[in-house]
């Protein structure tokens, strides 16, 4: 199902919490609303299910106005940051919840409900936890419960806010790509909220970078880490070192990667610029270096290490870093 | 509580130095626990034991003759019909009212969450006294009152007014700070799910606060049983007709019929008692639940 979000406006009190967004969302895509804390993203995920109201603004579904539709008749499956599974219900009734609160004359039979759960619960591999309380569950198995609950409901779009949030980084990546392969099977049109740069870009069709309440760029992964809209979504999606320098006459702030520079002792393009190395930290097989450019910027530089050895680089050295690719940004025309 | 904190911490071989730095001299400890056992004794025990031995003191024939007698038999009727009215209304009103306060933010919040408490801070002969004012005779609403031949002071109604007033506070403080922990995430997932309000709060809402409010209402019922200053003031203390057990009690106390009077009185002390032993069985099954 497709989604289209129309210059929505929303205020807590002082705070303005979105200015302005407009989104649109294809059918069966899987899209990462990626930002710092505060950021807006969470309000943006909570007002298309229809958990908040905006201020102005409206939000569609397959191009029918769902503005004024309370999150009853939305039909969205919602995975909350902190699951908010049932604590009194067992894992069973967490997701037979959607099915037994129908009216009358919608709800499954107790062998309809019975035989949709222990499907749902095999497809989130927790078959034989049914009986299982909330709190006797690890974290992974709480949010694939959360899932299966809210699938239950068969929803036309599934909202996930933080989906990892809460979870160690092993059972992380884990569960990551089991999430990546279960909306390819089910196709289901879904967003997730995250604020880790990684997860969105290995995990999303396309990414959404969110700042100040505002859409920075809307693109996909590559798009927007090889070809970054504004400063902030450069410095946000990865490690950044900022020069600033004219380019054709004008006042401009460069960007580029640590992980891009390439070191030389004599220089070896018409990028390369003078540096002194003012510290060297090994790590493994990387090296993290320190540079202060001949104009007084400090650069970082993240070399393999064998290259550090095969330079004989250490604090006072003087070299030339080049980077390999690099973003320009002007001044007065990046007024954002 | 002290006792179960060294208990945690003993129990905890990461902590040995907190443990360490905790532990009093053992004359120190024997010292507190036999002033704190003492005053129990003393003051709670004691009178307890009392009551039950003045009771009984005329022998168990004139126990019961004392509790089955017509006006004691009223006092009680009178007692339960005000607690089965004033119990539900205020687990209704406390449960509204700790739902408003917890759920949403609005105007005036902290106003109402100090109006909650104010029968906590008047004196209990003050809030009965406010309702002879508002409705006796000489009172602001009296002559109208008169007029439509509704009567409030010195009858039920005004009995029920001031214990429903007096004991107001219970179930919305118990469930504020409950309702405010708990959050509303587990609530918009119900609804998200598709439920109605009336079966989130049924299906949801209700299993999750249930022992703060059964606790809440066995605080309530005691206090709606054995209320005495506001009621006194507002029953008119009409023989067989507006007196609760409380009031029964004093009348007969002074009237010199002491053994009667502690007859009465011990029903009000086993009312005490299982109170304090429901309270105590809804803390553990609540430690217990938050624990798992």
């Amino acid at each position: 199902m497709s989604i289209e979000v129309r210059e929505l406006w929303k205020r807590f009190g002082d705070f303005t919490a979105l200015r302005d967004v407009s989104l649109h969302v294809e059918p069966g895509e899987l899209l990462a609303l990626l930002g710092p804390s505060g950021s807006g993203k969470t309000t943006l995920l909570r007002l298309i299910a229809g958990l908040e109201r905006p201020d102005s603004g409206t939000i569609s579904f397959e191009g029918e106005d769902a503005t004024e539709r309370s999150v009853r008749e939305r039909r969205v499956g919602f995975v909350f940051q902190h699951y908010a599974l049932f604590r009194h219900m067992t894992v069973f009734e967490n997701v037979a919840f959607g099915l037994r609160v129908r009216p009358h004359a919608r709800r499954p039979s107790e062998s309809q409900i019975q035989a949709r759960v222990h499907e749902l619960l095999d497809l989130v591999q927790l078959e034989g936890l049914a009986r299982r309380m909330p709190t006797q569950l690890s974290g992974g198995q709480r949010q694939r419960v959360a899932l299966a609950r809210a699938l239950a409901v068969q929803p036309r779009v599934l909202l996930l806010d933080e989906p990892f949030g809460a979870l160690d980084a092993r059972v992380r990546r884990e569960l990551r790509r089991w999430l990546r392969k279960l909306h390819d099977e089910l196709g289901i049109t879904s967003l997730f909220v995250t604020h880790d740069q990684e997860e969105a870009l290995e995990l999303a069709d396309r990414v959404v970078v969110v700042n100040e309440g505002r859409i920075e760029q809307v693109g996909a992964p590559d798009e927007v880490y090889r070809r970054p809209a504004t400063p902030f979504v450069f410095g946000f999606l990865g490690e950044a070192n900022w020069l600033s320098t004219t380019v054709d006459g004008r006042k401009a702030r460069v960007g580029f990667r640590p992980d891009d520079l390439e070191l030389s002792l004599t220089p070896l393009d018409g990028h390369a610029f003078p540096a002194r190395v003012s510290r060297v930290q090994s790590l493994g097989g990387r090296a993290k270096l320190e540079l202060m450019s001949a104009n007084g910027g400090l650069v970082q530089a993240d070399v393999p290490a064998e290259r550090v050895r095969s330079l004989s680089l250490s604090p006072g050295a003087e070299v030339y870093a080049a980077p390999r690719e690099l973003q320009v940004f002007f001044e007065d025309a990046s007024a954002k | 509580m002290t006792s179960a904190v060294l208990r945690e911490s003993a129990a905890d071989p990461a902590t040995p130095s907190v443990r360490a730095a905790l532990q009093d001299p053992p004359w120190v400890r024997a010292t507190l626990i036999a002033l704190a056992l003492g005053f129990v004794s003393l003051f709670l025990l004691l009178p307890l034991l009392a009551v039950f031995a003045q009771a009984f003191s005329g022998g168990l024939a004139t126990y019961f003759a004392a509790i089955t007698d017509p006006i004691a038999l009223q006092a009680i009727r009178l007692t339960l019909i005000v607690a089965a009215i004033s119990v539900p209304l205020n687990a209704v009103f406390g449960v509204s009212a700790a739902w408003a306060i917890a759920r949403f933010d609005f105007r005036g919040k902290n106003l109402l969450i100090t109006l909650i408490d104010l029968p906590f801070a008047v004196s209990p002969v003050i809030s009965g006294l406010i309702f002879v004012l508002l409705f006796g005779a000489q009172g602001l609403l009296g002559p109208w009152l008169i007029e439509h031949g509704i009567k409030i002071i010195f009858a039920v109604p005004g009995i029920l007014l001031a214990t429903t007033f007096i004991t107001f506070p219970f179930v919305a403080r118990e469930l504020i700070p409950l309702m405010q922990e708990q959050g509303s995430e587990e609530e918009e997932a119900a609804i998200s799910l598709g439920a109605s309000g009336w079966q989130m709060f049924r299906r949801v809402t209700l299993p999750n606060i249930r022992l703060g409010l059964l606790y809440g209402i066995v605080l309530l019922n005691a206090r709606a049983m054995g209320e005495f200053g506001a009621v006194s003031v507002v029953s008119g203390h009409i023989r067989g007709k507006t007196n609760t057990i409380p009031l029964h009690v004093e009348i007969l106390y002074n009237e010199y019929q002491s053994s009667a009077a502690f007859a009465v009185a011990s029903l009000l002390a086993l009312l005490a008692l299982v109170t304090l032993v429901a309270k105590r069985v809804l803390e553990w099954q609540i430690r217990r639940e938050k624990q798992s």
